[in-house]
């Protein structure tokens, strides 16, 4: 189990508590959980509209593939600071992240 | 005006499919997409990841599976408009639809059937106040569609993926001036077309500006000036007749939502029985659809399309009795 809070879109910060062993990414929570997240693609880093800004946390993330830098730069309001939810594997490290949900919807 | 018995909104693998289904109970059907080509998220997204959930193909490449399904429908002689988007459907006296799209293009159907996934694909937009100001012919495009329209023009563009790398290796070469402005110092896509465009700025050919961001644009009328900030935002002013934001595509339910259905959360509701929405005569399968239990897979999408065929029979046909057959038996009937 890890804490993750999470921003909405309308600002609200709630802490969510995501188990770990299940192999889930952030955007399969994030959409188990009811956010409004569109991931279109479902999960292969091709569309961006799991676009997450990611607050506090940003080390506790492995790197970026190609994939993923390739897609956040087709957004026009992605910044250093930008993950897409659907290639951040849950995991204990990530313990304690705080995100923002920003993909279009 | 195109005068067809089923159109079908969306030419993805399910409206394709519908095609098919349609077609073997004597139906013919005019599909309408708003991206230029067939095979919905596919075709646009993924055309080279394999598919593995497709019964009896054990593993298929998105592209195959839409070029497979253009075969099976040949039969049945479907028609198309392309690179269109449906805006308005007017019923009619003879409870018939005239659909009309942004083209001006009519087709006049007794059933329409939306299979139209998350909607249709639009250019993201980047937040710049008064963007829209621009639109519909003032300097903001979106979508190249004839690159003579820039021919001798200042053209500033925005962007860091592929379509930015292209169209600037493509425009550099008839522009007046050219400037492309992006967020990152390095392109991540395509480095062969990352490596041109370097080589475009060294030269002097184009205008290259990194980090850095457009903050404003202004005009009398017609777009004259791009304002581009850079990480320290400062800002430089550059002369534009043309900005082209090319931020992708994402979708959008768009005008579907003005048509009198339920919709819940970006979804049309619709009756399991036949995938009917709450409009008689209109039917929603595939992604764009919800009920309870609904799962977004292709396979499940062709099975609401096969349902729904028994009901649009109704329409098209109503003097006639249906008589279920399989196509082990009469085959396939070209029409």
């Amino acid at each position: 189990m890890v804490n993750i809070t999470v921003e909405d879109r309308n600002g609200t910060q709630q802490q969510l508590e995501i188990p770990t062993d299940m192999g889930l990414n952030l955007m399969e929570f994030l959409k188990a959980s009811e956010y409004d997240i569109m991931a279109t693609c479902g999960g292969m880093a091709m569309c961006a509209t799991c676009h997450i800004e990611v607050l506090e946390g940003l080390d506790k993330l492995g790197e970026r593939i190609d994939q993923e830098y390739d897609m956040l730069d087709t957004l026009p309001d992605a910044d250093d600071n930008s993950r897409l939810a659907c290639q951040l594997q849950l995991k204990d490290e990530m313990d304690g992240m705080v995100i923002k949900i920003r993909g279009e919807y | 005006m195109k005068q067809v018995d089923i159109c079908i909104i969306g030419a993805g693998p399910v409206g394709l499919f519908a095609v098919f289904e349609a077609g073997l109970l004597k139906m013919r059907c005019h599909l309408i997409d708003a991206l230029p080509q067939v095979g919905g998220q596919l075709s646009e997204i993924y055309p080279q990841k394999p598919i593995y959930d497709i019964p009896g193909s054990p593993g298929i490449l998105a592209q195959d599976h839409i070029s497979n399904l253009l075969k099976q429908i040949e039969p049945f002689s479907p028609t198309y408009s392309l690179g269109e988007r449906v805006e308005t459907v007017e019923k009619q006296a003879d409870e018939s639809f005239t659909l009309t799209t942004n083209q001006g293009t009519q087709v006049n159907a007794k059933v329409i059937v939306i299979a139209g996934g998350l909607g249709s694909f639009e250019p993201r937009k980047p937040a710049i106040e008064n963007l829209d100001v621009f639109e519909n012919g003032k300097g903001v495009i979106y979508m190249v569609k004839d690159p003579e329209l820039f021919r001798d023009k200042n053209i500033v563009l925005a962007g860091g993926g592929d379509s930015a790398l292209d169209w600037t290796i493509h425009l550099s070469k008839i522009a007046k001036s050219l400037t492309l402005v992006h967020r990152n110092e390095t392109f991540r896509g395509a480095p062969d077309s990352a490596e041109q465009v370097f080589q475009l700025a060294n030269d002097g050919k184009i205008n290259l500006i990194l980090k850095s961001n457009i903050t404003r644009i202004s005009g009398n009328g017609q777009l004259n000036e791009v304002v581009i900030a850079d990480h320290n935002k400062d800002e430089t002013a550059h002369a534009a007749d043309y900005l082209i934001p090319l931020f992708g595509l994402s979708p959008k339910l768009g005008p579907i939502a003005d048509w009198g259905l339920n919709v819940d959360r970006n979804a049309i509701q619709v009756d399991t029985f036949d995938y009917s929405t709450n409009v008689p005569g209109i039917f929603a399968v595939g992604d764009i659809n919800t009920y309870p239990g609904k799962l977004k897979l292709i396979l499940c999408g062709f099975h609401e399309a096969a349902l729904m065929a028994q009901s649009a029979f109704k329409y098209v046909y109503p003097e006639q009795k249906l008589s279920f057959k399989y196509t082990t038996v009469n085959g396939v009937n070209s029409f």
